[in-house]
């Protein structure tokens, strides 16, 4: 029914994926380098780009997406232009929402990356609406929602709401719930009794999977699995991506907080330097193209940020526009 | 002209909207079982029952019209906003904004309160102001069958976020309501009754007050203006300050609280843009700042009777108050 997935992987497709990863650290550990307490922080995804691209990569362009505050692996996997993300993150004209989102909500209606909110849990609470208009055949008939959120919004009541209303609606929504492990500045065990959200989920009735996280393969092929499970049955899917948040909850941030010996075992295990050494040990890549394209991802945010910094700022006029329709 | 009550005026206005605009759909918790005749007229997919949780109807209702459809969502009584207030407030009010004009919140969301049941504080809170004081939304509070009808029509064709308080107390008292296409503009105050001595500003159940206490005032030689807001946000502060302008005198009335409540802003209007027209202070006649008793007196008591506000404005253009 869905002859895609049982191909054999396609170089071109591996290396693309590889390459939207590197593309993604690149934009954040360049942001983040800017960060000092007077402008405008981040949240950054480092660790958690093969959660972003693997799933982004399985949904097709009827599809609309909602993210949350860690957002640039999303957006920029969905094929965001870097400069004008970064534009927005300097609150200039030339950003996704004109200035006006900063790093946090930063959405693209023209990707169909709809309604970012930075209220944890905040995402939860639109999907089922965005994916019941799906339903309903006002927008994007036939597409999907697919919501990302972290272990924290799990946390929240809404999580419960939420799932509960799309598997009582039927409703095509694409749960991901990235497991990274950390609650701002709360270890997660610190704050549930469980290893896995996809067991509190369960509990609803919904279809789960827990999948390593850092492999981006292993995440592409769930993602596929669950997002054909979603357009053949109508009903909502849950996909938990272990994973680990590699820097701190809001650039800048030393991590004074956070366990060495853990931080150092779950980077042993990052996502690009494991499908890196994949490709190259499976002679898809050689390392002089491996240099190359970290060079080009180097360039390409290099200019991304030139181009946000030529951007102008927003006329004051704009302070008080677009509150209403 | 028909004789409805509020509560059949707004199930009027849904279904004439309903069959005008096939992106209106409405949910709630209970929606479908005490609106049969909209499930029969436009199917169950457009008329659902919700679980008992306000914080997800309110979010699903914001992420549908970011989408497109024009929900409009029945939280029931107005203490159970407080569970939905991030979706409201956070998204719907807020990502308009913040996405730089790319999406907008087409929603109406419909919640009753006010004295008249004897439900208690966690059933009956007129906590309208604190969504006036949120960003990118609207607020109504009708007082009049014809314009329960009128404003639903207006607040779902509205492209805004709209909440939509209805007086519990008055859900069930008919009056004229005009057939058809009636639409009542947001943020277009109605003068109720013209006067030259003093100005009533009120809105929802306290209006019909403010017309008896005109009454009496009138009986006693004075003339008094009687507004109904209707619209809380935007304010029509047109209406109001030709009123002042004329009167010299205002007094707000309203069953909600006094600090920072709606009289608050009106006496700030009034002060900032008529003060030289002013002869006398504003007085504002309030509940008090204390949950809603559910006691029939004490709940009697919390609201502005006709009879003080009557004497309010006697005191206020100098004329004896004789008990």
């Amino acid at each position: 029914m869905h002859p895609a997935t049982d191909l054999p992987p396609d170089p071109t497709m591996r290396l693309s994926m590889l390459e939207a990863m590197m593309l993604i650290r690149a934009y954040e550990e360049r942001l983040a380098s800017l960060a000092s307490p007077t402008s405008p922080g981040t949240c950054t995804s480092v660790g958690q780009e093969a959660a972003a691209v693997g799933v982004v990569r399985a949904l097709a362009a009827r599809d609309r997406i909602l993210t949350n505050h860690r957002s640039a692996g999303h957006l920029i996997a969905r094929g965001a232009d870097p400069g004008r993300l970064m534009a927005e993150v300097m609150g200039r004209v030339d950003g996704y929402c004109q200035g006006k989102s900063g790093s946090l909500h930063i959405s693209a209606q023209e990707l169909g990356v709809v309604l970012t909110s930075t209220i944890v849990g905040g995402e939860l609470s639109l999907a089922p609406g965005v994916a019941l208009a799906q339903r309903m055949g006002q927008q994007a008939p036939g597409g999907i929602t697919a919501v990302f959120f972290g272990d924290g919004a799990a946390c929240e009541g809404i999580f419960h709401e939420s799932i509960n209303l799309a598997v009582t609606w039927q409703l095509p929504l694409l749960y991901v719930c990235e497991n990274n492990q950390w609650q701002a500045y709360v270890r997660r065990d610190e704050t549930m009794p469980i290893e896995h959200i996809a067991d509190w989920a369960r509990g609803h009735g919904i279809a789960t999977r827990t999948v390593d996280g850092n492999d981006v393969e292993a995440v592409h092929a769930a993602a596929n699995e669950a997002a054909n499970a979603i357009r053949d049955t109508g009903r909502p899917y849950f996909l938990e991506l272990t994973t680990y948040r590699q820097r701190g909850h809001f650039e800048p941030d030393d991590q004074a907080y956070v366990d060495a010996a853990e931080l150092a075992s779950w980077k042993a295990r990052d996502p690009i330097a494991l499908m890196s050494t994949r490709l190259l040990e499976q002679g898809v890549v050689a390392p002089g193209e491996l240099t190359h394209l970290q060079q080009r991802v180097d360039t390409a945010i290099t200019a991304a940020l030139a181009f946000a910094q030529n951007s102008p700022w927003p006329d004051l006029r704009e302070l008080s526009t677009d509150v209403y329709a | 002209m028909q004789t409805l009550t509020a509560h059949d005026a707004i199930g009027q206005a849904l279904a004439e909207e309903m069959r005008r605009d096939p992106r209106v759909l409405m949910f709630g918790e209970g929606v479908a079982t005490k609106r049969r005749d909209l499930v029969a007229e436009f199917g169950a997919d457009r008329v659902r029952n919700t679980p008992l949780a306000e914080g997800i109807i309110a979010g699903t209702a914001a992420g549908a019209a970011a989408m497109g459809l024009r929900p409009v969502v029945d939280l029931l009584f107005a203490p159970f906003l407080t569970l939905s207030m991030d979706a409201i407030i956070n998204s719907a009010g807020k990502l308009r904004y913040l996405s730089g004009g790319q999406f907008q919140f087409p929603l109406v969301v419909l919640t009753m309160t006010g004295a008249g049941w004897g439900v208690g504080s966690q059933h009956n809170h007129n906590l309208e102001a604190m969504f006036v004081h949120a960003p990118g939304l609207k607020v109504v509070m009708p007082s009049s069958a014809a314009d329960f009808k009128g404003l639903m029509k207006a607040a779902i064709r509205d492209n805004n976020p709209v909440l939509f308080f209805m007086d519990l107390a008055l859900a069930h008292v008919p009056g004229p309501v005009p057939g058809g296409e009636h639409l009542v503009p947001i943020g277009k105050a109605a003068v109720l009754r013209e006067g030259t001595d003093v100005t009533l500003v009120s809105y929802a159940k306290t209006v019909g007050h403010c017309l008896q206490a005109a009454q009496s005032l009138a009986e006693q030689g004075v003339s008094a203006e009687v507004i109904d807001l209707r619209s809380l946000k935007p304010i029509d502060e047109a209406t109001v300050l030709a009123s002042v302008r004329k009167t010299g005198r205002l007094i707000v009335v309203h069953e909600a609280n006094r600090l920072c409540g709606v009289g608050a802003e009106i006496a700030a209007i009034a002060s900032e843009k008529a003060f030289s027209a002013l002869t006398a202070p504003v007085l504002r006649l309030t509940g008090p700042d204390a949950p809603a008793a559910s006691s029939w007196v004490l709940e009697q008591a919390s609201v502005p009777q006709p009879d003080a506000i009557r004497d309010a404005a006697l005191r206020l253009v100098g004329t004896p108050v004789t008990a």
